[in-house]
């Protein structure tokens, strides 16, 4: 059994849910807030309106036992539409795959049949005493967004991982940093090389006169010296 | 070790992992992934180590994101479905009911108390009725139950079809009372003793006031059989939400959050069972209750047999250890 490590450590800044695995790995997990999966929400009750109209205006052909499967058909997609997209789509439904979301079990695995059904029908809670007014409460107090259906279910929403894409660095001569770095500033340094692309010159500039003086480099040359500082680090292409 | 160095040693180890993962999560041919674990665990590795040595933030993501997939593939919940909807139709089911027959005893006595306490009353002071249902509603479960009108339920000799909407409209609209008396226990089990009473007095009054003014053998005889499923299983509901809701006032040596979790993960399994009573409550509400042709004696004696075999079956099946398996 996985233990969710968070409480036991500092809080972090950032909302970011740590889930320890057997081999010791830490696994960030990013939960959705409310906003996000309001919408989410609200794209699957217009699809599912969408399907009771389509299907109520085919079955008025066929009289009475069209009146039948029709109600069959409304309590089957009231009820079941979340869980079996939940479970049978990898934690998603339409709407929360649109908003790139996904439900979780607690530990991080996908989640299964009782905790989707848990959640699910627990919903009828979350919406007392007037539109989703309990879920949202508990959503907005909850350090991991987790409406009452979850906390019960042992379930969390998370965003799904994106693909991510190969950032080019900077062209640089590699050069061995004047003053050793811990492992946290190495990766810094790293990060302040991969992630120029996005930033405007102006503010990649700025971010490098700020350490001009401690790295001991100089300040008019620091963002190609900080390039060349990350290059040395990564080692030679290949 | 340069990052770099790192990367060429490992590329191709990572691209063979990421295909075999692509493999698993469409469920493909799961042949060729038997050293999963193992590349697992390597991939496992290969993040400490990244991690210990100040890699740039990119491989460390990316592996990230490798491990996580690799996680939810190796530790997902797999289930043999049919097995198990056997073992736990056939022994599971009966014997969490007894295992909670705390939770099973307040709830059928706070339903069935209700229901007899209610019945009595209105039976006793005919007037009562008016106060605790709309007189319109009456007048409509007056014409239902009319013996001179000799129809059953809705109306008069249905066809097959209309059979049909029947069953729709009891599955809809019994197992959404079933889930509301469940789900609102998480209102530390307020919400379902306010269900099971509430339910309780409805049916409690319409069975005392029908039995009052004559309609009496119309009415039994249509209900003996289904009441048998349903009104077990609206008790067992509320037994479920009552069981949530005490885990939130006495949680025990737990906090609340992983109380609530253990209770609820038990407590779904009885609404699954409830469910299954719901469904059969419906196919012999819809197909045989509301039969005309059958002397209300032979409803009495199938509907006793009914009760009596949904008590043996709560009560007696999974005792011994070998029968399910």
């Amino acid at each position: 059994m996985l233990e969710p490590t968070a409480p036991r450590r500092k809080a972090p800044l950032d909302t970011r849910h740590q889930v320890e695995t057997p081999e010791g790995i830490d696994l960030p997990l990013r939960p959705a807030g409310l906003m996000v999966r309001a919408v989410a929400f609200a794209i699957d009750l217009g699809i599912r309106g969408l399907i009771l109209g389509v299907l109520f205006i085919a079955l008025a052909f066929l009289g009475k036992l069209g009146m039948g499967l029709g109600s069959l058909l409304l309590f089957a997609i009231s009820w079941w539409y979340m869980v079996l997209f939940e479970v049978l789509r990898q934690g998603r439904s339409p709407g929360k795959q649109y908003m790139g979301l996904r439900v979780v079990h607690d530990d991080g695995t996908p989640i299964g049949w009782s905790a989707s059904l848990l959640r699910n029908l627990l919903r009828f809670v979350d919406l007392l005493p007037f539109g989703y007014f309990l879920g949202a409460l508990s959503c907005l107090h909850h350090p991991t967004f987790k409406r009452l259906g979850d906390i019960a279910a042992g379930t969390l929403v998370v965003y799904s991982e994106r693909t991510l894409s190969r950032p080019q660095l900077p062209d640089a001569e590699p050069r061995r940093c004047p003053v050793p770095l811990t492992l946290n500033e190495q990766r810094a340094v790293l990060g302040f090389a991969e992630r120029q692309a996005e930033l405007s010159p102006a503010r990649v500039n700025e971010l490098a006169v700020l350490l001009a003086q401690p790295l001991h480099i100089a300040a008019p040359k620091a963002v190609s010296e900080l390039n060349g500082i990350a290059r040395g680090l990564l080692g030679p292409a290949t | 070790m340069k990052q770099s160095l790192f990367e060429t040693r490992h590329k191709a180890e990572w691209e063979r992992f990421a295909v075999a993962l692509e493999r698993l999560e469409h469920g493909k041919d799961t042949s060729q992934v038997a050293g999963f674990p193992k590349a697992y665990r390597r991939i496992c590795q290969h993040l400490a180590l990244a991690q210990e040595r100040g890699y740039s933030s990119f491989l460390i993501d990316s592996l990230q994101q490798q491990v996580l997939r690799g996680h939810q593939q190796l530790y997902r919940h797999r289930s043999r479905l049919g097995a198990q909807v056997l073992g736990f139709i056939l022994a599971d089911f009966p014997r969490l009911v007894r295992e909670e027959w705390r939770f099973v005893a307040v709830a059928s006595l706070l339903f069935f108390g209700s229901v007899i306490g209610f019945g009595l009353l209105v039976y006793l002071f005919p007037e009562l009725i008016y106060n605790l249902i709309p007189a319109d509603q009456v007048r409509e479960m007056q014409g239902m139950y009319d013996p001179v009108a000799g129809h059953l339920g809705r109306s008069a000799e249905r066809a097959a079809s209309e059979d049909w909407v029947m069953f729709g409209y009891y599955v809809m609209h019994n197992i959404g009372i079933a889930f509301q008396t469940f789900a609102s226990g998480l209102l530390i089990g307020v919400g379902s003793a306010f269900f099971l009473l509430y339910n309780g007095m409805i049916i409690g009054a319409v069975a005392g006031h029908l039995s009052e003014i004559g309609f009496g053998q119309t009415f039994w005889s249509f209900v003996i059989g289904h009441g048998a499923f349903e009104l077990t299983a609206i008790a067992l509901a509320g037994a479920a939400g009552l069981k949530l809701g005490w885990a939130l006032i006495a949680p025990g040596r737990q906090t609340h959050g992983e109380a609530l979790r253990l209770a609820a993960r038990k407590s779904v399994l009885l609404v699954c069972g409830v469910m299954l009573f719901l469904l059969i409550a419906a196919f012999v509400e819809a197909y045989w209750s509301s039969k005309t042709s059958v002397t209300p004696l032979t409803k009495y004696a199938v509907g006793t047999a009914l009760w009596l075999a949904v008590a043996v079956y709560l009560l007696f099946a999974g005792r011994t250890r070998h029968a399910p398996e």
